[in-house]
């Protein structure tokens, strides 16, 4: 069987060198029977029955035998269906190759750009995102870099003919880039010691000031203040990229002082140590990847591994990080992250839901996506295994929309050409 | 205010300029007859070596020298006596590590984008860091201000030298006499030659720009300094100057404990008995440091403590680092101990004045006054061949002595005088009667308290008058002293002022100027202080033992406080991923015994045997240690030697830092053995070293010996694509990188024909390693990526009769494999890694698989600190992307890079008689939920995830125990310094700095 659909693939392939064409409308009704549904709130659903129509999910529900299988039937028992997985903070579609300028659209110059919008740079044909939804990433938060405030961000799913197709949620937040009170001196060829940033304090005042300023009614518009305006009627999120303890106590005070509805934490690798104050303020945590070194030399050399359960268990709202070294290529690899921190102590479920529902929440599209709910998006995946484990994941089928997705990449295509020779 | 100095006399100290003019000079500004008469200090404890102590002695000099020192001594004619008694004569001190009078040499300061390939020198050696041709005579000038001070601290003499570049050139023997000039003070104008691994300032040449540059730098230097006394067409005023120092004594700065080790094999291997220059670290390994049998310069800069008042900005301070300033001070008594010998200098001290505070600090902390009066003064006299005239207090050397109030080394101990070249340096008024104590005193009827404490005339008053405390300001001077005493009402300008000149203790009277400017005459009294008890004394003493922390192997975080050694281990019922033809089985009982793997049997319940040490394994599973093709931990400064396109010449062998942390988190991954290997930033990049993760040992203990590697490099690295600037490097194209291959072999070739056949060669350590691989005695691990360079580099191979070992990258391999398969070469590429530059472009997951099914060896490697482990996570990565089989595809990250490697009969794989290099896993390997629960190294434990819990919770206890410590420290006024954060080192193939 095998076989034949390689050879099916590779008459696909021969014909296909380039970017896989959108998947279009869902018309027919598809029922996926006997998965172990993994509903991405928590729950589980050992032998399931999954049915959508038109893009919605109709049916979810343990699977009694005696449901009537509608449309077309994907037969899963022993698979798992899981909600997609979300990449929050990514770079996906801003960049192609890292080492050639001329892909780069990730980092804009000046220091404080709100006005500056990823989605408009947005190449939802960019062959690095193929490789990852087909390891069952289909949403990001497309994120730019630099400055102290970088951006806007914005949501979009992974199979689209363009960026406006492509959007979920436009122009969802603000990344603000919080300074560090350690930094590095010295530069890139004869870097010195890491010792105490004496400019810290000025720092956050430029950034006071900065947003002292929105509150000035100027008669003309000023294009930045008019893109932080919603931060202050909620319809913007303020994403502060923040690490340490000192610095997480510092934005905090800063998001009350502002009276900013929707703070949420990026990175926050020591946000273990404060999470009462999390709690009280209700802030989410889009966490370190996992796969990182620690901090310290003396750290505990598994922390990365554990922050996640640390939080969670803390009662805090968590989603994985894909951000670091190689980002975007790396995004492939979220899954395996989750998959980490289950094996240092994560419930398994919550990891799924760290993945799914909970970027969903504080990414603002929960209501459409996130878990396998009735009423919400078709947006889902099928792995012939265990998606956390690279041993097993194996996406056999994706869904956006009730749309199922051509998993083909750029790279199976080479395997393919080259395991003719 | 009055000027309080016109009631002092102002007494001059005697200036001997007469006498110590020299006798070829005209002299215009007086007689010219010298005083040649004898001086005699008579009544004196005098050490005229740390263990020759004559007490009520006499020293007797005449001129510049010693005539005599002893009991008993026959005075001449004419001796002036001067008596000493109650006070002690030292040898003054010998300082062999200074700069002292030798402005600092300049930085080029023609900056340029662009790299300086070559020398910009004529004449001169290739390399601008090597500059023997140096004599510090030459740029020698007195400095009064830095002499002043060191005389104070006791040295007389100093050995200073041009601190810039690896080859410093010679240094001059100075003494310090302010009274004199060069002409007298220069006792010799070379004294030594002084190296070092650091590069000059005043050249941008980039070569060398690692460590291991540096140190292949010199092993190629003093090879051409033998060719070169063979030479005679050739011209090289560096060689040639050298060939002139060669007999003087060598002084190398290696400024470190694992660099001292480094040093001591240069020295070894060009028997060049070189005298080691310190950091203050030497205790952390000092086993090593004993066994270079070498002499050390050590320097006294103990750290301060850290301000940790601060919690969150205390946390960012290294474990390692607030250790070490608990644990510096006892480096010299540790020497001491260990009995490597050592002299004491003052460089790397910000403040020379705590010099002196920090022997006794290392004094205190178990460094017996014998020790450091001798490294202060025979010492160094002796290193420098120099016993005869410095050093010691003997006939006919050189005058230069302290006269002290105590034993040297005692607490308060005064240095009255330094008297070098016999000549007088007055430092303190040794005739000054100390007067600290508390006295009384009537005027106007009114009695006033007044107590003085310090020393001569660094007192200090404290008058108080019916218990309120007056502001008073006090000078004492030869026996004058002077009290000024501020009215109660600080608004008012009326002032009593006191004088007196001292002769007696117990009370002494003089005049006192009233407020009204009334003349009279006051009387100071003593009061009696009761002696305080002995006992109480003895108990203060007892609780001021220091308090040192054990050193651990290594000396940071997760450090073993004992070295863990090899057991007999038998872990029960587990399933083994032999790796051999029994694949993976279970219920397995393994054995390990004297570091091997010993038995492989069925489980059996009944199995005990008392002298193994028994473990669980009941559904775990057992592996062999994972091995890392590619990796750049555990290395120090510099993993790229970018200063040549040919780095054959270094090796990270000479580099080896066993005290990464990267190593033991690597254990922890279940990692046994890495190949540290160059970077890629030359087409010929440097020989690699491939260790086992023995964490806690030293470099060498850690290495495969005779491992035979060196790395290549092809692409966009070595064409210098992402240069920022414009590179003039060749080559520029993968079309230049394939002649740098062809005229570097060829040249090679030629070499190894010339050798062969008994002709004369210029020793080349490039053509000597390339000639290996013309052999087919070293192999090639090269770092590729496209098609077309990775098939280049295998005809250039075929060219030369020779194969590619191994390509490490070699991410399109894939399109390649079968003429990869028909040149028997290796692959050890990535998994998943992609994207990141342009030839990477076409990389894909499925590349392994490829390879593999192709027939070719294929591991899956890290070149990344983090990856490195999981890398078993990674060769899950080729079950998912190409259907590889487990058994495999653990294959690609154990037992296939032992085969690249060529230590497969050792390690890779769990049979009877290899290396129990083991690891045994919670789970299945390859799954993401696996946890390395033990990990094996020779049948040592090295990682064990039970310790490592222990151990989390010492660094905690430890941290909190220093942090505290240091905290009394700053309550007690003492100076700290700002907390600072390690800054990790982390290496990938492209990193150029260090």
């Amino acid at each position: 069987m095998k076989n034949i659909l390689f050879l099916l693939f590779v008459g696909i392939g021969s014909v296909a060198m380039s970017q896989q064409i959108p998947a279009p409308k869902q018309t027919e009704t598809i029922t996926i029977i006997g998965a172990t549904a993994h509903i991405g709130n928590g729950k589980v659903i050992p032998n399931s029955i999954v049915v959508f129509k038109n893009g919605t999910l109709t049916t979810v529900q343990s699977n009694s035998g005696v449901n009537k299988h509608l449309g077309k039937v994907i037969r899963a028992k022993g698979k798992h269906i899981y909600p997609a997985f979300i990449a929050p903070n990514t770079t996906l579609g801003l960049a192609e190759i890292d080492a050639v300028k001329a892909t780069l659209d990730v980092t804009e110059i000046g220091t404080f750009n709100p006005h500056i919008r990823s989605i408009v740079a947005y190449n939802p044909e960019s062959k690095v995102t193929e490789t990852v939804r087909s390891n069952g990433v289909l949403i990001g938060q497309i994120t730019p870099r630099g400055g102290y405030i970088s951006g806007t961000s914005s949501v979009v799913q992974f199979d689209a003919w363009n960026y406006e197709d492509a959007i979920l949620r436009e122009d969802d937040g603000i990344h603000l880039n919080w300074p560090k009170s350690f930094n590095r001196s010295g530069w890139w060829a004869q870097p010195g010691s890491i010792s105490e940033n004496k400019k810290y304090d000025k720092q956050i005042q430029t950034i006071v000031s900065f947003f002292d300023n929105t509150k000035e009614n100027t008669d003309t518009p000023n294009l930045k203040f008019e893109a932080l305006k919603g931060l202050f009627n909620g319809s913007k999120t303020l994403y502060i990229h923040v690490n340490g303890e000192k610095e997480i106590i510092d934005a905090i005070t800063f998001k009350n002082q502002f009276s900013i509805l929707n703070l949420v934490l990026v990175g926050a690798f020591d946000a273990y140590k404060v999470t009462d104050l999390l709690k009280k303020n209700a802030i989410a945590v889009i966490l370190k990847r996992t796969h990182s070194l620690p901090t310290a030399e003396d750290q505990d050399i598994k922390l990365p591994f554990k922050l996640a359960k640390l939080l969670d268990d803390a009662g805090i709202l968590v989603a994985f990080d894909p951000a670091g070294g190689m980002e975007r290529m790396n995004t492939r690899n979220l899954p395996f992250y989750a998959g980490t921190a289950v094996a240092y102590g994560l419930d398994y479920e919550k990891a799924i839901t760290m993945l799914t529902l909970n970027p969903a929440k504080i990414l603002g599209i929960d209501t459409q996506i996130g878990s396998l709910e009735v009423g919400k998006d078709a947006t889902l995946f099928i792995s012939s295994g265990d998606a956390l484990d690279m041993r097993t994941n194996n996406v056999e089928n994706a869904f956006i929309n009730g749309r199922e997705i051509n998993l083909d990449t750029h790279q199976k295509q080479l395997y393919r050409k080259f395991s003719t020779k | 205010m009055l000027n309080m100095k016109k009631y002092l006399p102002i007494l001059f100290v005697f200036l001997w300029f007469a006498i110590n003019a020299q006798e070829h000079f005209p002299k215009n500004n007086g007689i010219k007859t010298p005083n040649k008469g004898y001086t005699a200090f008579v009544n004196a404890t005098i050490y005229a070596n740390p263990t020759k102590i004559i007490k009520n002695g006499t020293l007797l000099i005449k001129d510049k020298k010693i005539v005599a020192v002893g009991l008993n001594i026959k005075l001449p004619k004419n001796t002036v006596q001067i008596n000493v008694k109650g006070l002690y004569i030292y040898p003054s001190f010998i300082d062999l590590y200074s700069d002292f009078g030798i402005t600092k040499p300049k930085r080029d300061k023609n900056f340029s984008l662009s790299s300086q390939w070559n020398s910009k020198r004529d004449g001169y050696y290739w390399n601008d860091h090597i500059r023997p041709e140096t004599n510090a005579v030459n740029f020698y000038k007195y400095d009064v201000k830095t002499a002043k001070a060191l005389l104070k601290l006791g040295f007389g003499v100093v050995n200073t030298h041009v601190k810039d570049g690896i080859a410093r050139g010679t240094s001059v023997l100075t003494s310090l006499d302010q009274n004199t000039t060069n002409n007298t003070r220069i006792i010799s104008q070379k004294a030594a030659q002084h190296f070092a691994f650091t590069k000059s300032v005043t050249s941008r040449q980039s070569y060398p720009t690692s460590l291991m540059g540096s140190i292949a730098l010199l092993r190629q230097f003093f090879n051409d300094v033998n060719w070169y006394k063979n030479q005679k067409n050739t011209n090289d005023i560096s060689l040639d100057a050298q060939i002139n120092n060669e007999s003087l004594p060598l002084i190398f700065d290696a400024n470190d404990k694992l660099n001292a080790i480094r040093v001591s094999k240069i020295s070894k291997l060009f028997h060049l008995n070189a005298i080691i220059k310190g950091k203050g670290n030497e205790f952390e390994r000092i086993n090593e440091i004993k066994a270079t049998n070498a002499r050390y310069i050590i320097p006294l800069n103990f750290p301060k403590p850290y301000d940790v008042s601060n919690p969150y900005t205390a946390n960012q301070i290294a474990l390692s680092d607030l250790r070490f300033w608990n644990q510096a001070p006892a480096n010299l008594a540790i020497l001491a101990k260990n009995k490597v010998s050592f002299c004491l200098t003052t460089a790397d001290l910000k403040a020379k004045k705590d010099f002196i505070p920090n022997l006794l600090k290392a004094i205190k902390y178990g460094l017996d006054k014998e020790t450091a009066l001798a490294a202060l003064t025979t010492i160094p006299a002796k290193y420098l061949q120099k016993e005869n005239v410095i050093g010691s207090l003997k006939k006919d050397a050189y005058a230069n002595f302290l006269i002290t109030s105590k034993p040297i080394f005692d607490k308060g101990s005064i240095i009255y005088e330094n008297w070098i070249q016999g000549s007088k340096n007055i430092l303190e008024d040794r005739n000054i009667i100390p007067i600290s104590g508390k006295y009384f005193f009537q005027i106007d009827a009114k009695k006033y308290n007044i107590i003085f404490t310090g020393e001569s005339n660094k007192i200090k008053a404290k008058v108080t008058l019916d218990s309120m405390v007056l502001k008073s300001k006090t000078t004492y001077k030869n026996n004058w002293l002077n009290v000024l005493i501020n009215p109660l009402d600080t608004t008012k300008t009326e002032f009593i002022r006191l004088i007196s000149k001292i002769n007696t203790v117990s009370e002494f009277s003089g005049n006192a100027i009233l407020e009204n400017g009334t003349k009279t005459t006051w009387k100071a009294i003593k009061e009696r202080v009761k002696p305080v008890s002995k006992q109480r004394k003895k108990k203060k003493n007892t609780s001021k033992e220091v308090f040192i922390l054990p050193v651990t192997f290594p000396n940071i975080a997760y450090g073993f406080i004992k070295k863990p050694k090899q057991q007999d281990f038998l872990i029960k019922n587990v399933t083994v991923w032999t790796n051999e033809k029994d694949g993976i089985i279970k219920n397995k009982d393994v054995f390990i015994r004297n570091g091997k793997i010993y038995k492989i049997l069925d489980t059996d319940t009944q199995t005990f045997n008392k002298n193994f040490i028994r473990i669980d394994g009941t559904n775990k599973h057992l592996t062999a240690g994972i091995i890392d093709e590619h990796s750049h931990i555990a290395i120090s400064d510099g993993v790229n030697e970018a200063g040549q396109n040919n780095s054959a010449e270094v090796t990270i062998q000479d580099v080896v830092k066993s005290n990464d942390i990267n190593m033991y988190r690597n254990l922890a991954g279940g990692v046994t053995t890495s190949q540290l290997l160059h970077g890629s930033a030359n087409p010929i990049g440097g020989r690699a070293a491939l260790i086992k993760l023995k964490w806690g040992e030293n470099p060498d203990v850690m290495q495969y010996k005779d491992h035979k590697f060196i790395k290549f490099a092809l692409g966009e690295n070595v064409k210098h694509s992402r240069s920022p600037y414009n590179s003039h490097r060749f080559p520029q194209t993968r079309m230049g990188v394939e002649q740098v291959y062809m005229d570097n072999f060829t040249r090679a070739k030629e070499y190894d024909y010339k050798k062969k056949h008994g002709k004369e060669v210029r020793y080349d350590q490039e053509l000597e390693v390339l000639a290996e691989i013309l052999n087919k005695e070293r192999f090639i691990t090269c770092h590729s990526y496209i098609q077309s360079e990775i098939t280049m580099l295998m005809r250039v191979a075929e060219k030369f009769n020779f194969k590619v070992n191994t390509f490490t990258h070699i991410l399109e391999g894939y399109k390649v494999a079968d003429k990869m398969k028909q040149h028997g070469v290796g692959a050890s590429t990535f998994s998943d890694w992609w994207a990141y530059k342009y030839e990477v472009n076409d990389a894909i997951p499925y590349n392994g698989a490829i390879l593999h099914k192709k027939g070719i060896v294929v591991a899956f490697n890290s070149d990344d600190a983090e990856m490195s482990r999981r890398l078993n996570q990674e060769a899950a990565k080729a079950v998912k992307y190409g259907n590889i089989s487990e058994e495999e595809a653990w294959k690609f990250v154990t037992l296939n890079p032992a085969k690249l490697l060529h230590i497969d009969h050792r390690v890779g794989s769990i049979k009877v008689g290899k290396d129990a290099d083991l690891v045994l896993w919670n789970t299945n390997p390859l799954s993401v939920y696996a946890k390395a629960e033990k990990t094996f190294i020779d049948g040592i434990l090295y990682f064990d995830i039970e310790r490592d819990l222990k151990q989390q919770q010492l660094i905690k206890k430890e941290r909190n125990k220093l942090i505290n410590l240091m905290l009394i420290e700053k309550n007690k006024g003492v100076k700290t310094q700002k907390p600072k954060k390690k800054a990790p080192k982390l290496y990938t193939c492209e990193t150029v700095a260090y």
